[in-house]
């Protein structure tokens, strides 16, 4: 009998319009300490889904379990404890940064609102040295550093909380690739010292092939087939 | 900030609004020089010659009634020989306290009820924007007048009648910036990590509509010294007695047929320009934060 997954999705109908869901039937999961990379083509509802199991997003059918107990209420309405078990880093890194915050209190923002603002300067340091943010750009506002930068600080918000599962949707298709490279790195590291789960959303073949434990097509995900097709691939080697 | 590039600099045109040609640019310039030079000339007048100038504006001289421009008096008397020069100072100080109160007040009410409306969305984001929709359908004018009618006389209750007749519009603007943040990706970041309703209200909306609110509220301010105006000018708005341009205009009614223009010259001009200054202040303000939303803000 395998360990109960971290994260499982069954028969996931979600969308913004209720009469042309996103996503229809979508199944997956994703065990403790497992990297899952979904891969799909572009605009074919991965972001949705991946929205879902941030919960971010109500489906309008199917359900969604973390560490086996369904999940009934969404966004505000979740309690804190499990939105902040799932850790998200978005496409975008302009666009998912507020651009009135200094990369410092963005990197510190879900240390301050969950209430342990006495963590704050040991995370922040060490965060950003996992990163590779050099302490002159956490002064700087997103205006002023570079996309590559943001994504950076992005994943140390995602991280600051240790998450237990992480979410990375589309994390790198913006960014060139030492950066790629360098946040993967700090991906993996931070997956190696607490054995939090991942799932990597992206359309890069290769690499979510390299990365990951095991890679599912969308196809597989909306047939219901994914549980089983487990695709052999290289053990992570970035 | 971006911003605080002066008005000065705009010769380089760096920015992107600022690409169209030389000749436009610099009416603008002129027009907020002069814009601000008006304000800060009325600013001073009404801080410092009531306490500076130890005249009283109620001293009756009817000896010199009716008196036209003259070096003693530089706007000429009104019908119970009172210097006009002195109480149109202090009819403007009395219009300016009530347009600040007014606006102020407005553009709380109106970002507090915009923000929780966009905020909070669903139901009630439509039962609240429709009761929006219902105040906006009644001219407010009307409305304002039902409102102080309740009241004696005075200065509190025209603020309110203009306050709570003008929050809409800020309440509309706000809701809109709202609802266009509220699905950004950085609010669910947000919510992802954990952030209560509230903290995400206070700490990524609030910050980010404020601009648009304070210019909302500058914007007002000169409809409310109009709105000021003209309730004491319909003899609904301050006592009689008091000194408030909409008085001075209503009492120099009489005399304006009698061919004595200064009484309602002086007073009219006391109205028009302060408020046009502001405005136009507001205006060059609007143009730098946001160059491609000049309609949306009704003066």
């Amino acid at each position: 009998m395998p360990e109960q997954p971290l994260l499982e999705l069954r028969a996931v109908t979600a969308g913004y319009d209720r009469r042309a869901p996103a996503v229809r039937n979508a199944s997956l999961t994703v065990a403790p300490g497992e990297a899952v990379g979904l891969l799909g083509p572009s605009g074919c509802g991965k972001s949705t889904l991946a929205r879902v199991a941030a919960l971010l997003h109500r489906p309008d059918s199917g359900t969604l379990l973390l560490d086996g107990a369904p999940v009934r209420r969404w966004r505000h309405r979740a309690p804190r404890a499990q939105r902040t078990t799932v850790g998200v880093v978005f496409q975008q890194p302009r666009l998912s940064a507020d651009p009135r915050l200094r990369l410092t209190d963005l990197i510190a923002e879900p240390l301050r609102a969950t209430g342990r603002r006495e963590d704050v300067p040991d995370r922040v340091a060490e965060l950003a040295a996992a990163v590779g943010l050099t302490p002159d750009l956490l002064g700087r506002r997103p205006h002023e550093v570079s996309d590559g930068q943001l994504q950076r600080a992005c994943l140390a918000r995602a991280l600051v909380l240790r998450p237990r599962l992480l979410i990375c949707d589309e994390m790198t298709a913006m960014l060139d690739a030492s950066t790629t490279a360098a946040l993967v790195a700090a991906v993996e590291d931070y997956r190696t010292a607490t054995g939090a789960g991942l799932l990597a959303v992206g359309h890069d073949h290769t690499l979510l092939k390299r990365w990951c434990d095991r890679t599912v097509h969308w196809d597989d995900v909306t047939s219901g087939t994914s549980g089983t097709s487990l695709e052999p691939s290289v053990p992570s080697a970035m | 900030m971006t911003c605080d590039a002066p008005a000065a600099e705009a010769g380089t045109g760096s920015t992107p609004w600022r690409s169209y040609g030389t000749k436009r640019r610099s009416t603008r310039t002129v027009r907020v020089r002069v814009s601000a030079a008006l304000v800060a000339v009325t600013v001073l007048a009404v801080l410092l010659v009531p306490p500076l100038a130890q005249l009283d504006q109620q001293a009756v001289d009817l000896a010199a009634e009716l008196q036209p421009p003259s070096w003693a008096h530089p706007f000429g008397t009104d019908d119970l020989g009172r210097d006009l020069l002195l109480r149109c100072v202090y009819g403007l100080r009395v219009s300016l306290l009530v347009g600040l109160v007014a606006a102020l007040v407005a553009t709380v009410i109106g970002t507090a009820v915009g923000a929780a409306a966009g905020a909070l969305g669903g139901w009630a984001d439509r039962c609240v924007m429709r009761v929006v929709d219902t105040l906006s359908s009644v001219p407010h004018l009307l409305l304002g007048i039902f409102i102080v009618a309740l009241f004696r006389p005075g200065v509190v209750p025209v603020a309110v009648s203009v306050a709570a007749t003008h929050w809409l519009s800020t309440a509309r603007i706000v809701r809109a910036e709202v609802l266009s943040l509220r699905s950004r990706p950085y609010i669910d970041a947000a919510v992802s990590g954990g952030a209560s309703r509230w903290r995400v209200a206070v700490r990524h909306l609030l910050p980010a509509v404020l601009p648009q609110a304070a210019l909302a509220a500058v914007l007002m301010v000169p409809h409310a010294m109009w709105h000021e105006s003209a309730l004491s000018f319909l003899g609904l708005g301050l006592p009689a007695h008091m000194a408030s341009l909409g008085n001075l205009v209503q009492s120099a009614r009489s005399s304006l047929l009698a061919g004595q223009w200064w009484p309602t010259l002086f007073p009219g001009l006391f109205i028009i320009v302060p408020t046009l200054a502001i405005a136009g202040l507001a205006g060059a303000w609007r143009e730098r934060i946001n160059p491609r939303r000049r309609s949306e803000l009704m003066l």
